[in-house]
């Protein structure tokens, strides 16, 4: 099983592994979600959608299924 | 006078570009649209030293030159035609020092353009409290430009910016990196085959979708020495363009850039564990709207009850002063009541804007947007929508402007078609006087009956707007972004200044775009209430007054029966008249059809129209109310109120389009006058059909 961005447990952060290069829009690229850089879940809405994130310090929300799109390796 | 310089300010949203533009221009600005669409173009001049002006053009925000939005393309289109008249001599990126990083890519793009290019790094007074430090020297060096510290807060930078932006042909031209090496085969191809063209701007043309003029993309597709790519393999290049060029802007900031990380953090944090908490944030958000509600109900009551009265002593002043005739029966009652039309809406939309540019301001919005995703998605309406749907339920007129801040073309089409559903304050006194009349005075477990039906009322009105926006968004074919990408920004004081001048510029542009429409309108009701054809309009106060001459009626009460006469027989009555087979099935006659007719200049207009054709001569609601209650129906017998056409009426007013200044905004809004006929032609259908069931099935 893959580990993603809608893994993350609020507080918990992640480095961007791999990105799902045809689907993800080139917006979410341009904020600053590219691999390598690190991501950190800040806040989530009622039933973990949207989610509400910290990636390399640009602070965005995007939908759930978005999330799970982008790969991480959890950090400890 | 010197030459003008033309200024083109772009920069990502949330960047404070709007704080720099009218720190630059001050009240010199004007708002307006591009042709065609309906983005806002806002403009002004700004003056230099030396006598000179420039003219600065205040571009939609965007993250990149990758438009995705009606909006980004604006700003492609003219940076990328230089036959444009506003074509910039100086671009301004401006970006803001805690997300320099992210504002660089647009600024490494523009400068591919080989336009001159200025960096404005906004919220200079932020540095030291958030430990940053940068080496300016440098990174003007590294990026090839210009740099201006400016603080629109603080309010200082802004005589360095003017300074460079005078001095423009002393800037560089050439790109801060080489965006080509992404895939140095295909772009060498490329110059080859066009080698008059800069290579980034064929490179733009080949993947956005914009048209500009000559050069467009079949033309390079055509070419045959140049063999292009798929979408995919282009999507592809383009991600890698990203990853390249923040891979300059990391290697660059690196060397120019130093944070203290323990000075970061703070404020945001505490406020946006409250704010987008699972349960109080709620609670705050309907606080807010509460808040909103009550402005734009209640507080906005007293300047409106001013407006009305000033408007009401200027006609009656204004017949009596001038003397008796067409022309001042035209000043009077045509175009002074329609400039009352218009005027009577501004406290309502100064209050409404008031409150949502601080919310846009401090940041708040985004906030509102990832509570409400979730649950407006689904019904193809933004988190942004419940602002207008909820101010909607004081008028409609604002709301459908405050959908202006949905940046997604279908959402905001949806918000804006929806809004007159919900229960606006012009409908209250039809519904109460109609409530009073046919629902009776009878508590239901312990609930008035009479409030019950006007809660119920409100309600519907909130379904009917959810239902139709699901319908809409199934049925509306539309390109709209799929994805969701919102930026939460830090959070700000809102800045006076920029809420004053959003207040001023949306009240100025309903009074000189909608207003037109409303005056417009007003007159032509005006005309069709105060002639009409044939003799006994002409004669109408020969015939009452014969009529009458045996009864010696006082003096007010033949006024009374005259104007009732006049009305019954002038172009608006003939109309009410002539409708009266379609609204028969509706258990109306044609008294309600001249009613329901005249109020399509405005809903509690009904009321009004009422007293005047059954001649009470006042609108003292128990008068009127009692009048009505002893009107019978001719065609069935009974009283003409019953419960069955009370409640048709109820459902009438409910979705009925029933309101000219509403259609006019729509207008405005949309720019065609396709969706506000179709939001007459199908709220009529909507509202006729529910009352003609409820009331074959009640009666």
């Amino acid at each position: 099983m893959k580990i993603t961005v809608a893994d993350l447990k609020r507080g918990q952060r992640g480095i961007i592994k791999e990105i799902s290069a045809e689907i993800l829009p080139l917006k979410l690229l341009e904020m600053g979600c590219l691999p390598g850089n690190e991501v950190e879940l800040v806040q989530t809405a009622p039933f973990r959608d949207p989610l509400y994130l910290n990636i390399n310090g640009s602070h965005l929300a995007i939908r759930k299924e978005t999330a799970t799109q982008i790969e991480i390796e959890i950090l400890p | 006078m010197g030459k003008q310089i033309n200024v083109a300010l772009i920069g990502n949203p949330n960047t404070g570009k709007t704080s720099v533009f009218n720190q630059l221009t001050g009240l010199n600005q004007q708002v307006g649209n591009y042709p065609g669409i309906t983005v806002e173009k806002k403009e002004g001049i700004c003056k230099l030293p030396l006598g000179v002006k420039a003219h600065i053009l205040d571009l939609p925000g965007t993250y990149s030159l990758n438009a995705s939005s009606i909006d980004e393309n604006v700003v492609i289109e003219l940076l990328l035609n230089k036959n444009d008249k506003d074509y910039p001599d100086v671009a301004v990126v401006v970006s803001d020092i805690e997300n320099l990083k992210r504002n660089l890519l647009l600024f490494t793009q523009i400068k591919d353009l080989e336009i001159p290019t200025i960096l404005v790094i906004n919220m200079a007074d932020r540095m030291d409290r958030k430990g940053i430090s940068l080496d300016i020297p440098a990174l003007e060096k590294e990026l090839k430009t210009k740099i201006a510290l400016v603080s629109a807060r603080k309010k200082t930078g802004i005589e360095d910016l003017k300074e460079l932006i005078i001095n423009y042909k002393k800037l560089s031209t050439e790109p801060c990196m080489n965006a080509s090496s992404m895939d140095p085969d295909y772009f060498n191809r490329l110059r080859k085959a066009f080698p008059n063209q800069s290579l980034y701007k064929l490179w733009l043309v080949i993947t956005q979708d914009v048209n500009f003029g000559n050069l467009n993309r079949k033309n390079i597709d055509k070419n045959q020495d140049f063999r292009t790519k798929d979408e995919g393999s282009l999507k592809r290049m383009q991600q890698k363009e990203t990853i390249l060029r923040y891979k300059f802007i990391n290697d660059t900031l690196k060397k120019t850039l130093t944070v203290d990380a323990n000075a970061a953090k703070g404020l945001r944090a505490t406020l946006d564990n409250i704010l987008t908490h699972k349960v109080w944030g709620y609670v705050i958000f309907f606080g807010i709207l509460l808040l909103i509600f009550q402005a734009i109900y209640d507080w906005s009551s007293y300047p409106m009850d001013f407006i009305d009265a000033s408007f009401v002593w200027l006609s009656e002043n204004l017949k009596e002063v001038l003397p008796a005739g067409p022309f001042t029966s035209l000043i009077a009652e045509g175009i002074i009541p329609g400039l009352g039309g218009i005027v009577i809406f501004i406290p309502q939309i100064a209050f409404l804007f008031f409150f949502i540019s601080i919310l846009e301001e401090s940041g708040y919005m985004s906030r509102v947007v990832f509570l409400m995703d979730r649950t407006m998605r689904r019904f193809g309406l933004s988190g942004k929508s419940v602002v207008p749907l909820v101010s909607g339920t004081a008028c409609a007129i604002p709301a459908v402007m405050a959908a202006r801040n949905i940046e997604d073309w279908k959402e905001r089409l949806i918000t804006i078609l929806v809004v007159p559903f919900t229960t606006c304050s012009a409908r209250l006194p039809v519904y109460l006087i109609i409530i009073a009349l046919v629902i009776p005075e009878r508590s239901f477990m312990g609930f008035n009956l009479q409030g019950l039906t006007l809660m119920l009322l409100y309600l519907l009105g909130f379904g009917m707007a959810i239902f139709s926006a699901w319908i809409l968004h199934k049925l509306l074919k539309i390109r709209s972004k799929s994805y969701f990408v919102v930026e939460m920004p830090n959070y700000k004081l809102p800045m006076l200044k920029n809420v004053g001048y959003n207040v001023v510029e949306k009240t100025k542009s309903f009074v000189f775009g909608a207003g037109k429409i409303i005056l417009a309108i007003s007159i032509i009701l005006w005309v069709l209430a105060s002639y009409g054809p044939g003799e006994k309009f002409e004669n109408a106060e020969e015939i009452v007054t014969t009529k009458f001459r045996d009864t010696f009626l006082p003096e007010q009460e033949l006024q009374d029966k005259i104007a009732a006469y006049k009305l019954q027989h002038s172009y608006i009555g003939k109309v009410g008249q002539a409708i009266e087979p379609a609204v028969t099935p509706l258990g109306y006659d044609w008294k309600i059809g001249i009613a329901i007719v005249s109020s399509f200049a405005a809903r509690e207009v009904f009321v009004g129209t009422l007293a005047t054709i059954y001649s009470v001569g006042n609108d003292e609601e128990e008068t009127i109310k009692q009048r009505m209650a002893t009107e019978t129906n001719e065609t069935l017998g009974g009283p003409l109120f019953t419960f069955a056409s009370g409640i048709s009426l109820l459902l009438f007013y409910a979705f009925a389009m029933q309101c000219m200044s509403t259609l006019a905004i729509v207008k405005k809004e949309t720019n065609t006058w396709k969706w506000p006929a179709l939001q007459l032609v199908s709220m009529t259908l909507i509202a006729y059909f529910a009352a003609l069931i409820a009331f074959q099935v009640l009666k």
